[in-house]
């Protein structure tokens, strides 16, 4: 049995987080799966939890302007359905996020648990990449703000520190005129990505100008090369399809997946490079 | 252990236990709200579900301590009023139940989806429902239960 701790407010969780380091426990949803007992037994967690998926200063979805852009930040602990439902969420994020399992496990999962759970196979966290989300940290008197590439350092691993809380996401919010996120599943409801694409981009005067192609599950991270992203901004629609034989051959390098219960690495390989062939000459057709 | 509150169908109720009991338990054992089933235990099936203030969650994901405080509905809240007989009606004539263990989890999405939108086509319930499984019906008697909830009920919801 370990304790737990359920905190009356933010200023009182960062308090406990640094004074004992329990485990936060939002939705619930990873964790009580990962630590299920029998039936009728109390799960075996492994160290003290701190519930946090109550605490109301968390709960919102709002936009920020400073300067000229505009920034989507989601609160620690909006729910999956609070994302899905926002109309401000880029429609990459909203498609991944409802290809997450089914109604009841969306309104109680949180977006900040599916992002610290760090699965590479997380659904979420293929469209935060693309979308350049930085995660905004707190502990007691202190805060930092980390892009999600660095905040994910591999499987189940992040760079949060055991006195720190996820406090909210924030996703700029940039012009893309073709989109996609693509989840590959044996079946539509509950099940996890065997793999996922995303891809946003934007042209401007007839040339690309932003672009970012993310890869779940086919490493141990989410896969973004911003390298050969570089390389396609600047190309009009037509320079674009004729490099798209190229472009596959590149991608072929950094996608490296391997075999595991859900796919094989062959198949997850192949499926990944069609998605992009299929997102590229989608996107070479707009100019 | 710890004495934790919470409100379960509209009575506040006071459990002494601990909080990382499951929400799922807590209602079968202490409160006797076996209208709950445990199917997988990992928020798979639907068997458990519940309404914790107003939307659908699976009550076998969910701690104690993460409820309290909480207004929790189970099909025995359910049960005996206008919508809930109409649904236990509709799920009759549509033949949607058999062996019936998935039915409490049935009704409960389907007063969940009711609630937010009381017209909803063939795809909007297959998608309400996409987290219960059902062992025996193949699901379309079920789609089928809900539709004709939502024909006879649109003035209860
Ligand atoms: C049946 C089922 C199907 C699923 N399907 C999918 C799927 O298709 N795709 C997918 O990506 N995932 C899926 N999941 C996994 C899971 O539901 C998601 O990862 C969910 O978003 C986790 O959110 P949560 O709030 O429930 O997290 P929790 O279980 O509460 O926590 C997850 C992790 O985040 C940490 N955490 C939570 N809040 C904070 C915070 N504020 N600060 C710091 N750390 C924090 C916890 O300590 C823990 O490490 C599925 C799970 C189940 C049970
Ligand atoms: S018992 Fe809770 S979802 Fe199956
Ligand atoms: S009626 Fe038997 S599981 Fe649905």
């Amino acid at each position: 049995m370990v304790d737990s701790y359920r905190p009356k407010d933010l200023k009182d969780a960062l308090s406990i987080r640094a004074e004992y380091n329990p485990q936060p426990l939002a939705g619930g949803t990873d964790l009580m799966v990962r630590y299920q007992s029998w039936s009728g037994t109390l799960p075996l967690f492994t160290k003290s939890v701190m519930f946090v998926g109550h605490l109301k200063e968390m709960k919102y979805i709002k936009k920020e302007a400073k300067d000229k852009t505009v920034t989507l930040v989601i609160g620690g602990t909006a729910t999956l359905t609070d994302v899905a439902n926002n109309p401000d969420t880029p429609e990459v994020l909203k498609k991944a996020v409802l290809s997450i399992a089914a109604p009841a496990l969306r309104n109680n999962a949180t977006l900040t648990g599916n992002i610290c759970n760090a699965s590479p196979a997380g659904d979420s966290i293929c469209a935060l990449y693309a979308l350049d989300a930085v995660i905004v940290i707190e502990k007691n008197g202190g805060s930092r703000e980390v892009p999600i590439m660095e905040f994910i350092t591999g499987p189940g691993r992040t760079v949060l520190g055991s006195d720190e809380l996820v406090t909210a996401i924030k996703i700029p919010l940039k012009a893309s005129s073709v989109n996609d996120f693509t989840k590959v599943g044996t079946r539509r409801a509950n099940a996890l990505s065997k793999l996922s694409f995303t891809g946003v981009a934007d042209y401007k005067n007839g040339r690309i100008d932003s672009i970012a192609l993310t890869f779940g599950a086919v490493g141990p991270t989410v896969v973004r090369s911003v390298e050969l992203e570089k390389k396609l901004i600047g190309l009009s629609g037509s320079e674009l399809k004729a490099r798209i034989p190229k472009v596959i051959d590149d991608y072929s390098t950094v996608i490296v997946p391997i075999d595991d219960q859900r796919s094989t690495a062959v198949y997850r390989k192949k499926v990944a490079l069609n998605l992009l062939e299929k997102y590229l000459k989608e996107l070479s057709s707009h100019e | 252990m710890k004495e934790i509150k919470f409100i379960l169908n509209g009575k506040e109720v006071s459990v002494e236990a601990d909080p990382l009991k499951r929400l799922l338990d807590v209602l079968r054992e202490d409160e006797k709200m076996t209208g709950v089933k445990e199917g997988c235990g990992e928020g798979e099936c639907g068997a458990c579900a519940v309404l914790k203030d107003g939307v659908l969650v699976n009550s076998c994901m969910i701690p104690l301590g993460a409820a309290e405080g909480s207004e929790i509905v189970t099909p025995e809240g359910i049960r005996e009023t206008d919508k809930g007989k109409c649904i236990i009606d509709a799920f009759g004539d549509a033949g949607a139940v058999q062996c019936g263990f998935c039915t409490p989890g049935m009704m409960m999405a389907t007063e969940a989806l009711l609630t937010i939108n009381n017209k909803p086509n063939e795809s909007e319930i297959r998608e309400a429902l996409s987290g219960n499984l059902c062992r025996c019906t193949g699901y379309d008697l079920i789609v089928k239960g809900v539709q004709i909830a939502s024909e006879r009920g649109k003035d209860l919801w």
